[in-house]
């Protein structure tokens, strides 16, 4: 994906150069290994800090919210698809955006790749298939394919959903993944081990609300967990409250969710907190036959009627 | 609601109904229902908190 970069950056100059967008929203490479972070091009000369490759977890989608100039975005398949719901959900219109789409190869799953490392690791850098780690002083080849995000090891749209300039080819398109593999082995366990594996799931996370500050989907000025008149929930470290946030944040995202990973990638405790919106996202899947983002003429489930929709748990 | 049962709530203790105001007879039954079927299940044990923690 490397080689992805010089036309991301000469669409980008030119977008900048003949004004047709204030700035543009990319990735520029971050402080420390494996931790790109936003950059915002204003000038074409900035565009020179843009790179690409496969630790672009972040979603970008998240920087457009209530966006009133026009904006050139770099966006791989998951990042369109919150783009398609920040334009349904009144966030951003698209006329005021210019979508640079990335047909996106996977990225690295940076928790998975600093377990396998005693030592601190002091560089990452890739050549197609192949991620190269320098820790402790010494080098350690992997396969890109064993350290894939574990939404990215099952992403079936990798292409931008919808685009105005295209960054490459694209590419082809994973067929034969069990999207749902993970819920359903959850799924299968008696209600006493469900809620044991949610407990010790969520008993190291601290409230930072990484998760939900990274999420494009939580845009709300106020998030109940900050609201205190009333007090949806405690604020504190007590399981309960803890679990309220996780479980009320994913409602929340509901119908929404492009399972994009961001989330997880943000934690700094390394909890999977997905395994809640995943849920909700095969429920979607499975009864309304709803992907979140694959249109913007579409309408979510959440606010359309239709009389099939499945009904039997109201007695 | 799937949520719920899937971190772990057990499914009797959520009930959705949708009853009118005429429907006297149908709201004594499913009221019968629910209370049976929380009865059933004991005390909830998860998902509440044990005393306030007030500083
Ligand atoms: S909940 Fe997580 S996976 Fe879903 S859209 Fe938000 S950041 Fe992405
Ligand atoms: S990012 Fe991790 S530690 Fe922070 S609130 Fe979310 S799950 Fe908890």
């Amino acid at each position: 994906m490397l080689d992805y970069i010089d036309k991301i950056k000469e669409i980008s100059e030119r977008l900048l150069k003949d004004c047709s967008v204030e700035m543009v929203i990319g990735f520029r490479k971050g402080t420390l290994p494996m931790m790109n972070e936003p950059c915002f091009a204003r000038t074409p000369e900035d565009v020179g800090q843009f790179v690409w490759d496969s630790n672009c977890g972040i979603n970008l989608a998240n920087y457009l919210t209530d966006r009133k100039e026009r904006i050139g975005i770099v966006a791989k398949g998951c990042d369109t698809r919150n783009i398609a719901t920040h334009i349904i959900e009144n966030k951003i219109s698209r006329e005021q955006l210019v979508v640079i789409g990335v047909p996106c190869k996977g990225m690295i799953d940076k928790h998975k790749i600093a377990t396998l490392f005693a030592d601190e690791i002091q560089t990452v850098t890739e050549n197609g298939e192949k991620i190269l780690v320098t820790a402790g002083g010494k080098e350690t080849p992997l396969n890109k394919s064993d350290v894939l995000q574990k939404n990215c090891a099952v992403c079936t749209h990798r292409n931008p959903v919808f685009y105005d300039e295209l960054a490459a080819e694209k590419v082809e398109e994973q067929q034969d993944v069990d999207r749902y593999a993970d819920v359903q082995e959850i799924e299968a366990m008696d209600t006493q081990e469900k809620w044991d594996y949610f407990e010790s799931l969520l008993s190291p996370c601290i409230r930072c609300y990484a998760c939900k500050n990274a999420c494009p989907l939580c845009y709300c000025p106020t998030c109940f967990v900050d609201e205190a008149k009333p007090q949806w929930v405690g604020k504190g470290q007590d399981p309960t409250d803890v679990r309220t946030f996780h479980f009320l944040r994913a409602f929340h995202c509901a119908g929404r969710c492009t399972d994009c990973g961001a989330c997880e990638r943000a934690c700094p405790v390394g909890i999977n907190m997905r395994v809640f919106t995943k849920k909700l996202e095969k429920d979607c899947f499975e009864q309304f036959g709803w992907e979140a983002g694959m249109s913007l003429d579409e309408r979510p489930p959440l606010d359309t009627y239709r009389p099939n929709d499945p009904n039997d748990f109201i007695k | 609601m799937n949520l719920m049962e899937h971190m772990g709530i057990e499914s009797d203790r959520i009930h959705f109904s949708w009853i009118s105001s005429a429907e006297s007879t149908k709201f004594v039954k499913v009221v019968k229902e629910v209370t049976e079927k929380v009865k059933a299940l004991g005390p909830q044990q998860h998902f509440k908190k044990n005393d306030a923690k007030v500083a």
